[in-house]
Order: structure tokens, then C-alpha cells, then sequence
């Protein structure tokens, strides 16, 4: 049988490549045969979801709190050491220093990523402002959502603080950030399907050992993980129960 | 649970007794200082069945000015502020323990008498559909909503003192 491995479609371009050797490594190293689907956007990635299609999946915190409660995944490791957290930014010559400076009828250009969207609104809050109070302008990327913002296009935009910080100083200098979270304890995981819950133990080993050979090491230094370690049940519900509470 | 000591609480202050709804009291000591609810953070706690706090994140550490190993093993109402009325904690216990999430405005005391000011979203934890704790998350609240609620609650707790 060949199973499915996805990836959430916020990852960084650059990683493309990063995961299709990610998925070599691990079919050598688990004996399974892994087809990656790389879905160009969140819904389509949905649909095979609720179609039973997806056996593996790198997900991030909001589908992961999905796929745990509705879809029986159980997740087995996330990167080392990082944490989804994001920021709202501003242009640098933007009339409003804080949150609490915003006024309702502003633009607010985000990315589709739920999780960040989740955080970035939660962030808001203490200004009053929710989805009715903003024009949202939906982007693909983060470098779009920038381009955005420095044209004059919208007010304030949602980012990942990774993807902020990935871009160029000279993008930066032209703009602020108004918050940035700092939560901790909401994170990517690796997560697998009920088709393969008997080897979930296994694949946790496969993945936790991986940065004790040159060849995991050189897979994981693609994906710009310094290595995995374990989410236990706990954990995991912890994370689930912070998304539901702010949504 | 101990009484509050005089020795942690930062300038000048009241004094209360607080009865909680386990039939314990404690002696509280107030002040008037404000610790201002920073920017993007969440405090998240965890409990269990009996409200005992089995999980504190760094924030609610920073926040409540109590340890980690002070906090965990103790009833939530650590935090209980005088000026809470019972009835508004009361709502909430009959909110999660049926299964709900519960969400609400909550004046909070810290170790050294002063208080902080937050948005809690309160759930039940479910394992093989039973409760088998709950999860409070908390958030800056808008100072609007907060003054509305603080207002509300200083009415509650005149009928609770009248009654």
C-alpha cells in the first residue's frame, strides 16, 4: 500500500525541494512507500483531508487540533525549539504606534494560514477590532502581503514572525511591528493517520533518531530543523484546547 | 490555604477574608497597583476536576508574581480577587462542569496584593467524552469591556454583601 504524506501549504518556497528528500528519507528508513502531495492551498489540502486521502501530514497548530479531534491523527514530533507565533505590521510611517491606537475601517492583508489569522485577531482584540471592523485582502505569501503594505494597498498586515524576519532588512526598515505574540506553546507537528497508527511508535523513533546520522542530519539542516523531538497526548490537547479557546 | 503575607505585598494595603466555595477561608491583603497585561501573551493554566492547578505557562508565572512550584497543587482561587462576586465564579463551575466553554471578564489577585486584568476563556478538557479537567486561557482585554464588567461586578457584589 502507498500512503500519503502532506505538508501545510504556509511552508516557505525554498522548501519545496526539502520535503520531496524529507520523504526519500523516510521511505528508506520506515520500509513504507509515501507518495508527497504538495497541495497548492489550504482548501484543497481540506478536501483530501475529509476524504480520508492524507496518512502523514506536517501540519500547522490549527489543522493539527483538527485532524487530532475530528480526523483520530495522532501527533509524534514537532521541530526543536520552534514555536508558531505572529506579528502585525504596519508601514514605518503609519500614523498609529500600538494596537490600541487602531481604528475600525482599516485593511488588513493576510496570508491563508489559520493559525497566524487566529493569533493575529486574538492580538486585536484589546483594540476592538474584529473581522467586521476590517476589509481583509487575502494574499498567497508573505513577501505579497509585504508588497501590499509598502504600496499603500492596506493599513496593517498578519505575518508569521518567520516569515517576517525572512524578509529582505530593506523590506523591514519600511515598516513596523505594531505586536508580536509570544505564546510558545503552539507548534508545527508531524502527525499520522489512523491507516497508520501501528507504526506511529516506530516513525517516532525514525524521526526522534534522525539527527543521529549524516543523512538524517543533512535532511533536517534542509528543512532548517535542528532536529525533532516527541509531542506527547498531553501536549497535543494542551494545543488543540488554546485553539479552540481563541477561536 | 495560607493567608496572604504582609512581607510580599508591594505598598500599602486592605484586608479581607475571603470563604470559597469549598467552605475554606483565607485572608487577603489588597492594593491598589495595577500590573498591566502585556502585549501578545496568553496565560494558560490548567486544572483539575476539583479546579487544583496541575499546569502553569511562564506568563501566568510572570503575572500572578507566584512560582511555578507555588502555583501547581493549589485551587485556582489562589487568584480570587475580592472584588469578584461569587456569583460570577459560580456561573462559570456550572458553565464548564456542563460541558461548556465559558468566557468572561476577570479581575485576578497577584501574590503581592496587586491585581491584573484579563479576557478568560475557560473549558472543559474531554478524554473518551468525559471531563477530565479544564483549560483556562487568558488575553488582554479591551479596557472598555473591562470597565463595563468591573462595573457590573461592583453591583453584583453589593446585592451578594445586602443578601
Amino acid at each position: 500500500m502507498t500512503y500519503q504524506m502532506t505538508v501545510s501549504p504556509d511552508f516557505p518556497p525554498q522548501q519545496v525541494a526539502a520535503w520531496y528528500i524529507f520523504n526519500t528519507w523516510l521511505q528508506k528508513a520506515s520500509g513504507l512507500s509515501v507518495h508527497l502531495e504538495m497541495y497548492p492551498d489550504f482548501s484543497t489540502q481540506r478536501a483530501a483531508i475529509q476524504e480520508d486521502k492524507v496518512d502523514l501530514i506536517y501540519a500547522n497548530p490549527y489543522d493539527a487540533a483538527m485532524l487530532v479531534r475530528e480526523k483520530g491523527f495522532v501527533a509524534l514530533a514537532r521541530p526543536r525549539g520552534k514555536a508558531d507565533e505572529a506579528v502585525i505590521v504596519a508601514r514605518g510611517d503609519a500614523p498609529f504606534a500600538n494596537v490600541e491606537d487602531l481604528q475600525p475601517g482599516l485593511r488588513l492583508v493576510a496570508t491563508v494560514d489559520p493559525a497566524i489569522y487566529l493569533l493575529g485577531m486574538m492580538m486585536l482584540e484589546p483594540a476592538e477590532i474584529d473581522e467586521d471592523h476590517l476589509r481583509v485582502i487575502r494574499v498567497e505569501s508573505y513577501p505579497a502581503a509585504a508588497k501590499r503594505l509598502l504600496r499603500g494597498e492596506a493599513d496593517l498586515a498578519f505575518f508569521a514572525k518567520e516569515a517576517y524576519e525572512n524578509l529582505s532588512s530593506l523590506t523591514r526598515e519600511q515598516l513596523k511591528v505594531l505586536v508580536d505574540s509570544q505564546i510558545g506553546d503552539l507548534f508545527h507537528a508531524f502527525l499520522v493517520g489512523p491507516r497508520l497508527h501501528d507504526r506511529a511508535e516506530a516513525l517516532r523513533t525514525l524521526l526522534l533518531d534522525m539527527e543521529n546520522t549524516p543523512k538524517g542530519r543533512d535532511v533536517l539542516d534542509n528543512l532548517g530543523f535542528g532536529g525533532w523531538e516527541p509531542v506527547s497526548l498531553e501536549e497535543a490537547e494542551f494545543m488543540i484546547n488554546l485553539i479552540e479557546a481563541l477561536k | 490555604m495560607e493567608d496572604m503575607k504582609p512581607e510580599y505585598i508591594v505598598g500599602e494595603y486592605r484586608e479581607y477574608t475571603l470563604t470559597y466555595y469549598d467552605g475554606t477561608s483565607r485572608k487577603v491583603l489588597v492594593t491598589d497597583i495595577e500590573t498591566p497585561y502585556p502585549d501578545g501573551k496568553l496565560i494558560v493554566s490548567t486544572t483539575d476536576l476539583q479546579g487544583v492547578i496541575t499546569h502553569a505557562n511562564q506568563a501566568f508565572v510572570d503575572m500572578s508574581g507566584y512560582s511555578r512550584e507555588e502555583l501547581i497543587g493549589q485551587p485556582h482561587y489562589i487568584l480570587r480577587h475580592p472584588d469578584m462576586p461569587k456569583a460570577a465564579f459560580q456561573q462559570m463551575w456550572e458553565t464548564i462542569q456542563a460541558g461548556k466553554t465559558w468566557r468572561g471578564y476577570v479581575k485576578n489577585l497577584r501574590k503581592d496584593g496587586g491585581y491584573y486584568l484579563v479576557y478568560a476563556t475557560v473549558m472543559p478538557n474531554f478524554r473518551d467524552g468525559k471531563i477530565v479537567g479544564y483549560t483556562s486561557v487568558r488575553r488582554k482585554p479591551s479596557r472598555r469591556k473591562m470597565e463595563a464588567a468591573l462595573a457590573e461586578y461592583a453591583k453584583m457584589r453589593a446585592q451578594e454583601e445586602g443578601a
